[in-house]
């Protein structure tokens, strides 16, 4: 390939990456662009990229007049919970299937993938029935059930394939060097699997921190409704309060964000090179 | 330093048999090979000694206690794997170190067997590093050490060399073996090639099908092979095989190919005239006629080794090799005649077994 060829197809690969950050990003920029616009020059500016005078008033009409410190409490305490739980449990559950041959493991398999068929749509009605029964509606704590149960299944598939990709070799080696199976589990296989868990965590975390459908038909109480549902409450009969919406939003994306920035450097994989003949 | 008995083992996956009554005694200081191909159990028989796999039937034991009940950790055994098992996420130190922090260990005899064992594999200034940023052979050497460290009871080695070039295979070889002759440990080896068998073993065990073939000195399975498999098997190339028949009579020495051709042996077998019988003969100890004598052959193909050559023949349509050394002078021409010395004749009956000649 000719330096020029080489160069054209460099370029091309990067104004396609442009393209796809562009058309990614766009609705983040533009959630962030109307939270900072006057609500006064909202529709009379026309579609700008950026409104002529700032403000920061929708934020703070957010925090101090709304409830939406409230929701994000609630939020963080649901999605924080679920992450947790899912991924202990999915962590165990994906060792046992990675490691371990034992009876009506496939039945298991295949009873996990069914619980991913449906439509949530549908299965609102039953779980609204069996939470009312047990008190768990209007109730943080119900949420958490009710995510967990939902997440564990592809969490448990997603943390085997990590443990799959340690080689087995390792823990026996740390077992003939004097360590139990759970010593074993502890001290080479777990911080081999912190990328994956760290996976696990923030895909769970933000599944749980957006879902909008079981906490808006589970939840009635204000004092108890996560962030996705407290969003609604700025859509009244006659209006949108597009400014003070977008200002919840962009608040909403910190926390994700945060905690994806924590985990990243986990999330880069690699750690395993070297273990290995490889 | 211990030995190990396994008494009539066994081992099945479900319905499965994967060992067959395996029977061995591998005294104190011994190194012992197993040797076979791929899938003939000999990795099984390790690893039930290490205690990663269970026994099915029958019972290992360790310095003459039962270890059947006793987990990995507990067998106070080392083992070096294929992988080599580096933890990728500790140096090199913690992982040599890690054994002895197990078993609480104190700081100072942690540092002074890490730094011992360190010193005799070279591995003093890559103590700092980690796995990844080591070479195949450093690697290797590592695992070595992190079995060494501890002194265990034995030491098990399953193909450990089978990852890395011929040339350092070669090194980490007379390494393993000088290695053995300081630490004097047992020692279990298990590998597919049998020239590792060969120069490692103080004993060979040839395993196939689950089946123990034959336990010996090297040189033992070399030059008295119990059956068809260790026969060929063992040595490199390997020998040659014909297909013939008894003759009793007159002094009951010999016996005759297919084509009617007559091969004297060394001695009477205890067989019935006209019974089939397998012949074999080592490549190396084929002679090639100057003068008329022989069995005409055809040549096929020459592979120089610098050493010397190995003739690839057909003999009444079937492959047969020679090895000579020197260079190929004499047999660059279509068509050789050679010997097959009578001392050198192994002879097998129907079933593959070795006949011995009186």
């Amino acid at each position: 390939m000719t330096a020029s060829a080489r160069r054209l197809k460099g370029g091309l690969r990067a104004a396609a990456l442009s393209l796809y950050l562009a058309f990614a990003l766009f609705p983040l920029f533009w959630l962030l662009k109307v939270s900072v616009t006057p609500n006064i020059l909202l529709y009379s500016e026309g579609i700008r990229m950026w409104p002529s005078r700032m403000t920061l008033d929708h934020y703070a009409y957010v925090l101090t007049h709304s409830q939406f410190p409230v929701f994000f409490r609630n939020s963080s305490i649901v999605a924080g919970g679920t992450a947790v739980c899912v991924t202990l449990l999915a962590a165990l559950a994906g060792y046992a299937m990675s490691r371990f041959r034992f009876r009506g493991k496939a039945v298991i398999v295949v009873l996990m993938l069914i619980t991913q068929m449906f439509p949530l749509a549908m299965l609102v009605a039953p779980i609204f029935r069996m939470m009312a029964s047990v008190g768990l509606t209007n109730n943080l704590l119900g949420l958490v059930v009710v995510y967990t149960a939902f997440n564990v299944p592809f969490a448990t598939f997603l943390m085997q394939s990590f443990f799959d990709g340690i080689p087995k070799d390792l823990e026996e080696a740390a077992m003939i060097d004097g360590a139990t199976r759970f010593v074993a589990f502890r001290h080479i296989v777990l911080p081999l699997t912190l990328p994956g868990i760290a996976a696990t965590l923030g895909f769970v975390f933000t599944a749980a921190w957006s879902e909008l459908l079981f906490a808006l038909m589970l939840i009635s109480d204000n004092q108890v409704s996560t962030f996705p549902v407290g969003l609604l409450t700025f859509v009244s009969k006659f209006s949108v309060d597009f400014g003070q919406m977008m200002a919840a939003a962009v608040m909403a994306l910190v926390p994700a964000g945060f905690f994806f920035l924590l985990i990243q450097r986990y999330l880069v994989q690699g750690l395993t090179a070297g273990a290995v003949k490889g | 330093m211990a030995s190990i008995v396994i008494d009539r083992v066994r081992k099945s996956y479900a319905d499965v048999a994967v060992l067959h009554d395996v029977d061995l005694t591998i005294d104190d200081g011994e190194f012992i090979v197993l040797v076979g191909p791929s899938g003939c159990g000999k990795s099984t028989l390790l690893r039930m000694i290490a205690g990663l796999d269970d026994v099915t039937e029958g019972e290992i034991r360790i310095a003459g206690r039962p270890v059947g009940h006793l987990s990995p950790k507990d067998r106070d055994i080392a083992m070096v794997f294929q992988s080599y098992a580096l933890y990728p996420h500790m140096s090199v130190r913690d992982n040599m170190s890690y054994g002895l922090k197990l078993r609480r260990t104190p700081k100072e005899k942690i540092a002074s067997a890490v730094s011992g064992a360190a010193r005799t594999l070279g591995l003093d200034a890559l103590l700092d590093r980690r796995p990844k940023a080591l070479s195949g052979g450093q690697r290797q050497r590592v695992a070595m050490g992190r079995a060494t460290v501890r002194s265990p009871k034995a030491f098990l080695f399953d193909e450990p060399l089978s990852n890395l070039d011929a040339r350092l295979r070669e090194q980490m070889r007379s390494e393993i073996k000088r290695l053995h002759g300081q630490l004097k440990a047992t020692s279990v080896y298990v590998t597919h090639d049998q020239i590792e068998a060969m120069t490692l073993a103080d004993r060979i065990v040839a395993l196939q099908g689950g089946r123990v073939q034959q336990v010996g000195t090297p040189l033992e399975l070399y030059h008295t092979p119990a059956n068809l498999f260790v026969a060929g098997f063992m040595g490199s190339p390997g020998m040659n095989f014909l297909s013939a028949t008894y003759l009793a009579e007159g002094d009951g020495k010999a016996v005759m190919l297919p084509d009617g051709t007559r091969l004297a042996l060394a001695g009477r077998p205890p067989l019935a005239t006209g019974t089939r019988v397998t012949i074999g003969v080592r490549p190396e100890h084929v002679a090639i006629a100057s003068g008329g004598d022989g069995l005409a052959v055809t040549v096929d193909l020459v592979e120089p080794t610098g050493l010397g050559f190995i003739l690839h023949l057909r003999l009444h349509d079937l492959p047969f090799k020679i090895f000579r050394q020197g260079d190929t002078s004499g047999v660059d021409r279509p068509q050789v005649r050679v010997v097959l010395p009578a001392a050198r004749l192994h002879l097998f009956d129907g079933d593959g077994r070795r006949v011995a000649l009186a």
